[in-house]
């Protein structure tokens, strides 16, 4: 039943995407995707920061997984989380000025989503380097997904441009509240509904059956059982 | 398989029961390497980020002032004297030292002629502090231009004090004497009135407020400096 390591590293990676997209699916990091998706332009700079951050975390521990005592591991993980997060702060600063203040402290604060200290836990700090890679370029790109599809839906109603260009026309008359908090929470609620509605209707017609394993566990939200459990038996 | 599913939650982790020594040794040197490579990205970004800083700053004092190609930091000093604050035209950075209510950027057009000076101020707005910079023309008593720094008021409405035309407009050329005063629900008539925005009285107000306020303090000062002449 082991599959070959890039098979299974492509499964890792693909999961990330959908159906264990840390948005949709597990509800994660939904502090930046309220805050920082008024525009899809801010949505894209985020998922881009924050996959960096999510991929260079998972690569350090991933690699020092087996110096790290278990007593003290999420200090740890905090740190080089932080050290990354820092290191984007100032990159984009020097990089991107603009973006950079448009984002404002919400970059700073990928330090406090949950999806990458998750990842950490739940992931990298248990697989090789290879594997947490492709979990962590998953992950980063399903979140930017999420991010850049509650972006596009907030930006248009809203301002009525996609990255700054308009699309409906100057007789459109922009919806100011999908740009203020409510429009985020309406915007993501039905992104959620649209989502499950997919997902439910792909599970009946039985596509997900090969990915779920024998053990009949059922479809649900990230999976942060032990790695044993789940592709199978080992 | 339960026994198997509590090694796996460990993982490949180190062994649990480590000595307290060798916990902190651990984050001591996780701290340690942190610092390193934060260190490294500090100094390696630093130069790019002070650069940028300056050039908004000269994109925006050069904006506020029309008709200026240079522009040099004065101070105030506690007897009211301005000074030079740097010897060069061009300023780096600006100097966190000096508070910002005692800082104006004196301004020179391409003749080298003084053209009007940019000044910083803020103040409450609807949602956070509004940081503005404005153009102030001591000769004429008038403010000549605006630009919002830094504001986080409502998308959509407030923060149309940042480029709604008609009230941008209204500030590049405002009698600053009698007090700037902002007017609703009728059009301006006076030189010294600004037009609300619909929507966003309470922004627009904020906005007034604070340059009313800021060049009823620096008018008379700078205005005394422009006639003695001197430099």
């Amino acid at each position: 039943m082991e599959q070959s390591e890039p098979g299974r590293a492509w499964v890792e990676l693909r999961k990330g995407l959908w159906r264990d997209n840390p948005v949709f699916v597990a509800v994660l990091g939904l502090c930046p995707a309220m805050a920082v998706t008024n525009s899809l332009a801010n949505a894209l700079v985020m998922g881009a920061a924050t996959t960096f951050v999510l991929v260079g975390s998972s690569v350090v521990v991933s690699l020092l997984r087996k110096l790290i005592p278990y007593e003290v591991r999420t200090p740890l993980f905090i740190v080089v989380v932080a050290t990354f997060v820092t290191s984007v702060d100032l990159a984009l600063a020097a990089l991107l000025p603009v973006a950079h203040r448009q984002l404002g402290a919400f970059i700073a604060l990928i330090v406090a989503n949950c999806l990458i200290l998750g990842r950490q836990e739940a992931f990298a700090s248990k697989h090789r380097v290879g594997l947490a890679t492709a979990d962590a370029i998953g992950m980063g790109l399903g979140f930017t997904l999420a991010l850049a599809l509650v972006g596009t839906v907030r930006e248009l109603l809203g301002g009525g441009t996609l990255l700054g260009w308009p699309v409906f026309g100057p007789s459109f008359e922009p919806w100011v509240i999908m740009l203020l908090p409510p429009g985020g929470f309406f915007s993501l609620g039905a992104l959620l509904i649209v989502s499950s509605m997919i997902a439910e209707r792909r599970q009946r017609r039985g596509t997900h059956s090969a990915q779920w394993n024998a053990q009949g566990d059922a479809p649900g939200p990230l999976d942060l059982s032990p790695p044993g459990s789940r592709v199978g038996p080992e | 398989m339960h026994g198997a599913a509590n090694v796996g939650e460990r993982g490949d982790l180190a062994p649990g029961h480590a000595s307290s020594l060798r916990l902190v040794a651990t984050l001591a040197l996780a701290g340690f390497f942190s610092g390193v490579v934060l260190c490294g990205v500090y100094l390696a970004s630093a130069p790019r980020i002070a650069s940028n800083r300056a050039a908004a700053l000269e994109r925006a004092v050069l904006e506020v002032v029309p008709g200026a190609v240079a522009f040099s930091l004065m101070v105030a000093g506690a007897d009211g004297r301005l000074t030079p604050a740097d010897s060069s035209e061009r300023i780096a950075d600006v100097d966190p030292q000096v508070p910002e209510p005692a800082r104006v950027y004196a301004t020179r057009d391409a003749r080298g002629e003084r053209v009007g000076y940019a000044i910083e101020a803020q103040g409450p707005g609807f949602m956070d502090t509004i940081r503005l910079l404005y153009g102030l023309d001591p000769a004429t008593g008038t403010v000549i231009g605006l630009r919002i720094l830094a504001s986080r008021e409502t998308p959509g409405l407030g923060d149309k004090i940042m480029y709604d035309p008609a009230f941008v407009e209204s500030f590049r050329a405002l009698s600053v004497e009698p007090e700037i005063v902002a007017v609703t629900r009728r059009p301006r008539r006076r030189s010294n009135e600004v037009d609300c925005i619909g929507g966003a009285t309470i922004s627009s107000r904020a906005v007034v407020q604070i340059v009313a306020g800021s060049s009823a303090r620096w008018l008379p000062l700078l205005a005394g400096r422009s006639r003695d002449g001197t430099e």
